[in-house]
């Protein structure tokens, strides 16, 4: 089960640029929460702020409170441990490319410490079974290389990678924008599937696809949330004249 | 914004004015030329009828390609959901327009009765209705549109009165039954007329509110939550 | 072309000039032309060495030490066997430390010291390799009293360095950073991610590098001078000074005795033999750890 996510007047740096300002919202636990916004906004910033992952780039840095279920991002644990706790999804699937697809999935597990190669097994099954892509690779897992896969597939086994060490939350960063549009569907009907064991944040330019993954839709611009509420309501009769203005298109 | 899409926005709006236009200018043709006895008048309400179901075919047809090929969302949804609902009460205003003509071309062969019910005062009420429905569309105004909803009342209770006058008039005079009845007709088609407006007036706040206030429901949208910005 | 479709430009529609295609020609032979150019001295060496040197070469030479002077027969395999160890100290003393300074110079090097390394490493490639024997000289040599195969070692080492350190720090800059995000995503430590992600994709680069740091060294004859000194004999201990085979090729190269000569090129051969040999063998097993559809 999935658990909800709780930010508190989170804002974020790069070097000396301010990049969010006091961001307050929550995620429902097992609900998919979809992030919208022009470019430049700070959608994508804002999820890796989620995990602490935008600590990575240099002289970037965020305040504020972060909780994940019982877990305080930003008080208490490392980075490190942070992220083993929360799955990420990028825009461009990024699959180990010297790694075979077993070790592909395995991989959040084996690099952390866990060697239990009997259950290992059992895990990348599950895994690969979970993002729906088992069926296709079942028969190749230790000989074919994660980068010998096409796109769809190649994400899809991103997801399973991410799904394998368990976490409660999924962070999805325009997961389909590289893709064709039959394997963003398989992947949208993907995300409606773990949102019964996941919650799920997802950062997406195609508004059409917040429409039909996302219960949640949050509106992004120049670093402030200018609007959260459920994806009818955004979409139908949303309150903000701003969001009104992307969404049909006037700017952005 | 997306050019083709506002040029199909306005080219809409346009034709739906115009099919307005012509709904309002029948209803008061078809009430003048029951008023003054004019069979002339009568057949251009006849004629004038092909106009505004062709109107209603293209305005539909328009409307679908909006929705199919634009993927409108949020205002731009409601507008042109709105409009294919307008669009259907303007042709039904029509109609009953078509209607009244047709009692004023019976009432013609008979012979001038005085009846004691005031059908030029509710022709003109209604009328002003349609017209004020209109007019919140054109304005895009709420309140106009709510001040329609305001008057269907008064119509309601002007129908109710004449049903109640004519139908003892009919048993007082015999003689001037078919007067009556067609009197009576017109009282109802006005009524009709009325609804036709008051839906329209609904569509109007649907659209630029976003609430449902149908059947005297109102469904307006509740405050939102979570958001952080303060303007 | 169709005749449903006509061209919207004379441009899109004029034929390639003779002019156009006289050019094509002609630089496409002239590239061939640098090909066979390039080709032809390396073929010249090779096809040279063999002529010269394979008739003296037999398993007597492979397996014999040299004979006194003035006695004929007698062979080189004590130079190639201690080529092959004083290669092997030289490796796994530079290679690691090359390929740390790589790692260090890639990840963690954006700033001024990393500058500085860059630079230093960059005139370490450029100095003599007398001078390196000379220094290696001095530092282990002289302070060891005698001269050894560490200090050979440590003279091709130091050669080595520079080449690995610039070739792994470039490796690793090809490594797309998705892939080092995604090693962070999992909750994989910076240290973590280097070693088992980054370097593992750039693996094949990487090996490249230390081939490129061994072939060049394999030859080397100036630093070995002062340092492993040569030997007679067999000598297996680190601390003794030890055959080379460029320098056992050098010193019967400049004698005067015809036999010794002909022992030169064969010797010349043989080590260029070894040297093709050794990398060739490397990319192999190398290649055999790939999967299918890896780069």
């Amino acid at each position: 089960m999935g658990v909800g996510i709780k930010v508190d007047k989170l804002n974020a740096w790069f070097g000396k640029t301010q990049a969010l300002y006091d961001i307050t919202m929550e995620a429902p636990a097992n609900h998919a929460t979809a992030v919208i916004g022009p470019s430049g906004c700070g959608k994508s910033t804002f999820v890796r702020c989620l995990n602490r992952m935008h600590e990575t780039i240099p002289e970037a840095r965020a305040t504020g409170r972060v909780r994940i279920g019982e877990l305080d991002v930003y008080n208490g644990t490392s980075a490190v441990q942070i992220r083993r706790r929360i799955g990420m999804v990028f825009q461009k699937p990024n699959p180990f490319p010297t790694m075979s697809i077993y070790d592909n999935v395995a991989a959040g597990l084996k690099l952390n410490g866990f060697h239990d190669d009997a259950r290992l097994d059992e895990i990348v099954e599950r895994s690969l079974k979970l993002s729906a892509l088992w069926d296709e690779v079942k028969d190749s897992l230790r000989k074919k290389s994660g980068a010998s896969l096409s796109g769809g597939q190649q994400q899809r086994l991103c997801i399973a990678r991410a799904l394998a060490v368990e976490p409660q939350v999924l962070l999805m960063d325009e997961p389909c924008s590289a893709l064709d549009p039959i394997s963003t569907g398989k992947i949208e009907e993907l995300i409606f599937q773990l949102k019964e064991k996941f919650t799920i944040v997802i950062v997406t330019h195609n508004m059409q696809q917040a429409s039909r993954v996302a219960e949640f839709t949050g509106f992004f611009l120049l670093g402030k949330l200018i609007e959260l509420d459920k994806t009818e309501r955004i979409f139908t009769t949303p309150s903000d004249k701003r969001t009104e203005d992307y969404i049909t298109g006037r700017f952005g | 914004m997306r050019t083709r899409f506002q040029q199909g926005l306005d080219d809409l709006r346009a034709r739906l004015l115009r099919m307005g236009g012509l709904a309002e200018q029948a209803v008061d043709r078809a009430c003048q030329a029951y008023i003054d006895r004019d069979l002339a008048r009568c057949h251009m309400v006849l004629e004038g009828e092909f106009q505004i179901n062709v109107a209603e075919r293209e305005i539909d047809e328009l409307a679908f390609d909006l929705l199919a090929l634009q993927q409108p969302i949020a205002v731009d949804l409601r507008f042109i959901l709105a409009v294919t609902k307008i669009n259907s009460d303007l042709e039904r205003v029509g109609d009953q327009a078509v209607n009244i003509a047709e009692r004023a071309m019976d009432l013609v062969e008979l012979p001038k009765a005085d009846l004691p019910v005031d059908i030029p005062r509710m022709a003109a009420a209604v009328s002003a209705m349609v017209r004020r429905a209109l007019e919140s569309f054109i304005e895009g105004k709420a309140e106009l549109a709510q001040a329609v909803l305001e008057m269907d009342n008064v119509v309601d209770r002007m129908k109710d009165e004449a049903f109640i006058t004519l139908v003892k008039t009919m048993n007082e005079r015999p003689e001037v039954t078919r007067q009556a009845l067609d009197a009576l007709l017109v009282a109802r088609n006005l009524e009709r007329v009325a609804d036709h407006a008051t839906n329209i007036a609904e569509d109007v706040i649907f659209w630029v509110r976003g609430a449902d206030v149908r059947h005297n429901v109102s469904t307006e949208p509740p405050v939102h939550q979570a958001s952080t910005d303060t303007r | 072309m169709p005749e449903n479709v006509t061209a919207t430009s004379d441009f899109a529609a004029a034929p390639i000039s003779l002019w156009r295609r006289g050019m094509n020609f002609f630089a496409t032979v002239a590239a061939a032309a640098a090909v066979v150019l390039v080709l032809l001295p390396l073929g010249a060496v090779f096809g040279y060495l063999v002529y010269k040197g394979i008739g003296s070469i037999n398993w007597a030479f492979l397996t014999q030490t040299p004979k006194p002077v003035g006695e004929a027969g007698g062979g080189m395999a004590n130079a190639i066997a201690g080529s092959a160890f004083i290669l092997l100290i030289a490796s796994s003393i530079g290679v690691p430390i090359g390929i740390g300074a790589g790692i260090y110079l890639a990840e963690y090097g954006r700033d001024r010291l990393g500058n500085i390394i860059r630079f230093t490493a960059d005139v370490l490639n450029g100095v003599p390799s007398i001078v390196v024997g000379i220094v290696a000289y001095g530092i282990v040599v002289l302070s060891q009293g005698h001269f050894s195969a560490l200090a050979g070692g440590v003279a091709l080492a130091i050669m080595m360095i520079p080449t690995i350190a610039r070739t792994t720090e470039e490796m690793l800059l090809l490594v797309p950073n998705t892939v080092r995000e995604a090693a962070y995503g999992l909750g994989v430590s910076r240290w973590r991610t280097t070693l088992s992600i980054t370097l593992r994709t750039a693996t094949s680069g990487v090996i490249t590098g230390v081939m490129l740091a061994f072939a060049r060294v394999a030859g080397e004859t100036a630093p070995l001078l002062f340092t492993a000194f040569g030997n007679q004999y067999w000598n297996w201990k680190i601390n003794q000074p030890t055959a080379a085979l460029s320098l056992q090729i050098f010193t019967y190269a400049i004698s005067p005795f015809d036999e010794w000569h002909r022992q030169a090129w064969a010797g010349a051969l043989i080590l260029i033999v070894l040297i093709v040999a050794a990398v060739s063998a490397v990319r192999i097993v190398a290649g055999r750890g790939m999967l299918k559809g890896a780069n």
